[in-house]
């Protein structure tokens, strides 16, 4: 059933690669968030009740609600247009996503640990550098969120793969952390929506030497 | 009492941001440096024991770091009050400013006596965030531009040290140990996988070099340092340095006796000599006064991390760097305020004959010139002194001549950008300029000599401090 899950949510990431809408990469956050969210409900049955709710919230009403929601209404208060404006047509970005996959699955077997799960590596090494991937190739600020909140979901799969052994006081941390982070950065794409005309890194490039 | 200490900075912060008031404002953060003091002595009284359940310790390098935080913080707060001024910036802005200072310098302290690197890790994200608000001060497009690339990088880069601690857990796991605090994570890993402990290391080190602002990820602390407010640039370039490398000495210390030693050596050993070759590159063709300074932080972070991968009395010479370039930096970046309001540009070229319109400030300079290269008798020399022993020591003869060679270039261009600045006629009388008030340099003065008494003839404490800290590292 987690190979099930986890394997969804690598096609996800092949999803989001051919994804022309802002709003599909939203959904498919969204839809990350729920994996995510039976993940945990089947793979740690053994931590306590509060930090098992903490891990239900972080993912349910974080990854899978509020941000989302909160990334729908930066789209909608700035007015940025639907398309995701990639660098790089599409079918290239999908024979990118494929060629990391590979690479992960190529890396992953290389490691010679008997008790590893793999499986949970493959993704979540996938993840992460599909995340950077997106950063480098879009040319929306909003897009950079994206694929930061996509490296944190892999961060998270690669997180579940250890049990979560972190304590209590450590998780609340990381919870805020993440979010509180998240609302900066919105914070800051507003701004930078209200200062130039259009939010795209081509106007973030003046500081230089 | 660490509790205590955060309720009441979390009070304090609260307090200055809502209110609006100038002398509510002083006595505000007049309390807060108290605390701040309190803490800081508190500590160093209390010296190896914990707190909170054992989540923060006072360890002898962080309190080192502590005290120069304590110290730092008092010259900050008086520059800011004294920018803040010369702005003319609203109530509300002022106030914003000084409850994100005071969250940010909590959050270092907390970094500083953190116990657990799970700890470290939550409320190193916290100084990004503080610092955030801060650079932002000026709220123009280029200040935007640099916030943005600091917020997103930084957590990209806090997110790969996330992927660190993952999986030094993973090798924590194999023995059976589920503890991450810094003193009893070393008895774990004698004989885990090394294959494990090595990508802790990288990610650990890329991720906390978002911070110390050392290759590979320095680019964004020197566009922080270019828009931040001066006095906020000199806490990015002196104690959230700190903040990184006191992050990268622990995840060192906590894996220097296990197999991988030489292998770390070599990491940070490349890692230092290529923020010392980028910083090289750059300086000689910047034009902006405050690009400069950052680039020669980025130098000196290099200096530090070599230090630490050469070994032996390098450690100590590292720590020391560390100290001595936080004063140094600090007092530059004030002066480079008042820089700013004689001349009104950053931009070398356009400055000129700062001796005949701030002698005070002038007088600064020179001596900053003197310190910042490590010319004797600047308390630096000797710290450097130190770094490059070690590294003949440690037999690296090619890093030793190239590193002399990159240094000779970085103190040209600074001495060609600096005594330009000081001695090249400029176009404009010198009656029109803004007159500064020579009593705003004593604080540089202060930390530049605090910097050459340190450096030539260090107090026992001071040393035993250092010593202490370096104790558990292999000899």
């Amino acid at each position: 059933m987690i190979n099930v899950l986890l394997i969804t949510f690598l096609i996800t990431l092949f999803f989001v690669a051919i994804a022309n809408r802002l709003l599909t990469y939203i959904k498919v956050l969204a839809f990350q968030g729920v994996l995510l969210f039976t993940a945990v409900f089947i793979q740690l049955n053994e931590i306590n009740t509060v930090n098992l709710i903490l891990i239900l919230m972080e993912t349910i009403i974080f990854k899978s609600l509020a941000v989302p929601l909160f990334l729908a209404y930066i789209i909608k208060h700035n007015k940025i247009s639907r398309e995701a404006e990639p660098y790089l047509p599409n079918f290239i970005s999908l024979i990118i996503v494929t060629m990391i996959c590979v690479v992960s699955i190529l890396l992953v077997n290389s490691i010679k640990d008997q008790e590893l799960d793999k499986i949970f590596f493959v993704v979540a090494l996938s993840a992460l550098f599909t995340g950077l991937y997106f950063i480098i190739s879009r040319r929306k600020i909003i897009t950079h969120v994206m694929g930061y909140l996509i490296i944190e979901n892999g961060i998270f799969v690669l997180s579940l793969a250890l049990g979560s052994e972190m304590t209590l006081l450590v998780n609340i941390g990381i919870i805020l952390d993440i979010f509180v982070s998240v609302l900066v950065l919105g914070i800051f794409t507003n701004r930078i929506g209200d200062t130039f005309e259009a939010m795209s890194v081509d106007n973030l490039s003046n500081l230089k030497d | 009492m660490f509790g205590y200490y955060l309720i009441t900075i979390l009070l304090l912060g609260t307090g200055s941001l809502i209110n609006r008031n100038k002398q509510i404002r002083i006595l505000l953060l007049l309390l807060f440096l108290s605390t701040q003091t309190a803490v800081a002595f508190y500590g160093f009284i209390h010296l190896n024991t914990s707190e909170l359940d054992g989540n923060f310790y006072y360890d002898p390098l962080g309190v080192l770091f502590l005290f120069v935080l304590t110290i730092l913080s008092y010259t900050t707060i008086f520059h800011s009050y004294l920018y803040l001024q010369n702005r003319k910036d609203s109530s509300r802005n002022q106030s914003i400013y000084f409850a994100a200072l005071i969250i940010l310098i909590a959050a270092m302290t907390c970094v500083y006596l953190a116990a657990t690197i799970g700890i470290m890790w939550v409320v190193i994200e916290a100084t990004t965030l503080s610092v955030a608000v801060l650079i932002y001060h000026e709220r123009t497009h280029l200040t935007l531009e640099a916030t943005w690339k600091y917020v997103f990088i930084c957590s990209i880069g806090i997110t790969f040290a996330f992927v660190g601690i993952v999986f030094l857990s993973k090798a924590l796991q194999e023995a059976n140990s589920v503890n991450l605090s810094f003193s009893d994570i070393p008895g774990h890993l004698q004989n885990v996988n090394t294959f494990w402990l090595k990508l802790a290391f990288i990610f650990l080190v890329v991720g906390f070099s978002t911070k110390m602002g050392l290759f590979p990820m320095q680019t964004i602390a020197v566009d922080a340092h270019t828009v931040a407010p001066p006095p906020i640039s000199a806490f990015i370039s002196t104690t959230l340095m700190n903040v990184g490398f006191i992050a990268i000495f622990r995840t060192y210390s906590i894996m220097s006796h296990t197999s991988i030693l030489p292998w770390m050596n070599q990491i940070l050993l490349w890692c230092g000599f290529l923020s010392i070759f980028v910083s090289a590159v750059y300086i000689i063709k910047v034009n902006h006064l405050k690009r400069m300074f950052a680039y020669s932080s980025l130098e000196h972070m290099g200096l530090a991390a070599i230090g630490l991968a050469s070994g032996g009395i390098g450690y100590f010479a590292a720590i020391l760097h560390m100290v001595l370039h936080s004063f140094v930096k600090a007092s530059i970046f004030y002066q480079i305020d008042q820089i700013h309001r004689v001349f009104k540009t950053y931009i070398i070229s356009k400055t000129g004959g700062y001796f005949s319109k701030n002698l005070a400030g002038a007088l600064v300079m020179l001596l900053v010139f003197v310190s910042i290269t490590a010319i004797p008798p600047s308390g630096m020399f000797v710290s450097e002194l130190l770094i490059f022993l070690s590294l003949f020591e440690s037999q690296h003869l090619i890093f030793f001549v190239l590193i002399l060679i990159l240094l000779t270039m970085i103190m040209w261009a600074l001495g060609k950008n600096i005594f330009s600045m000081l001695f090249l006629p400029s176009d404009e009388p010198a009656g029109n300029v803004v007159k500064i008030n020579p009593w705003e340099s004593s604080t540089q003065f202060f930390l530049l000599a605090a910097a050459i008494y340190l450096g030539l003839n260090p107090p026992a404490v001071f040393v035993q401090l250092i010593n202490d800290s370096i104790m558990l590292l292999p000899k």
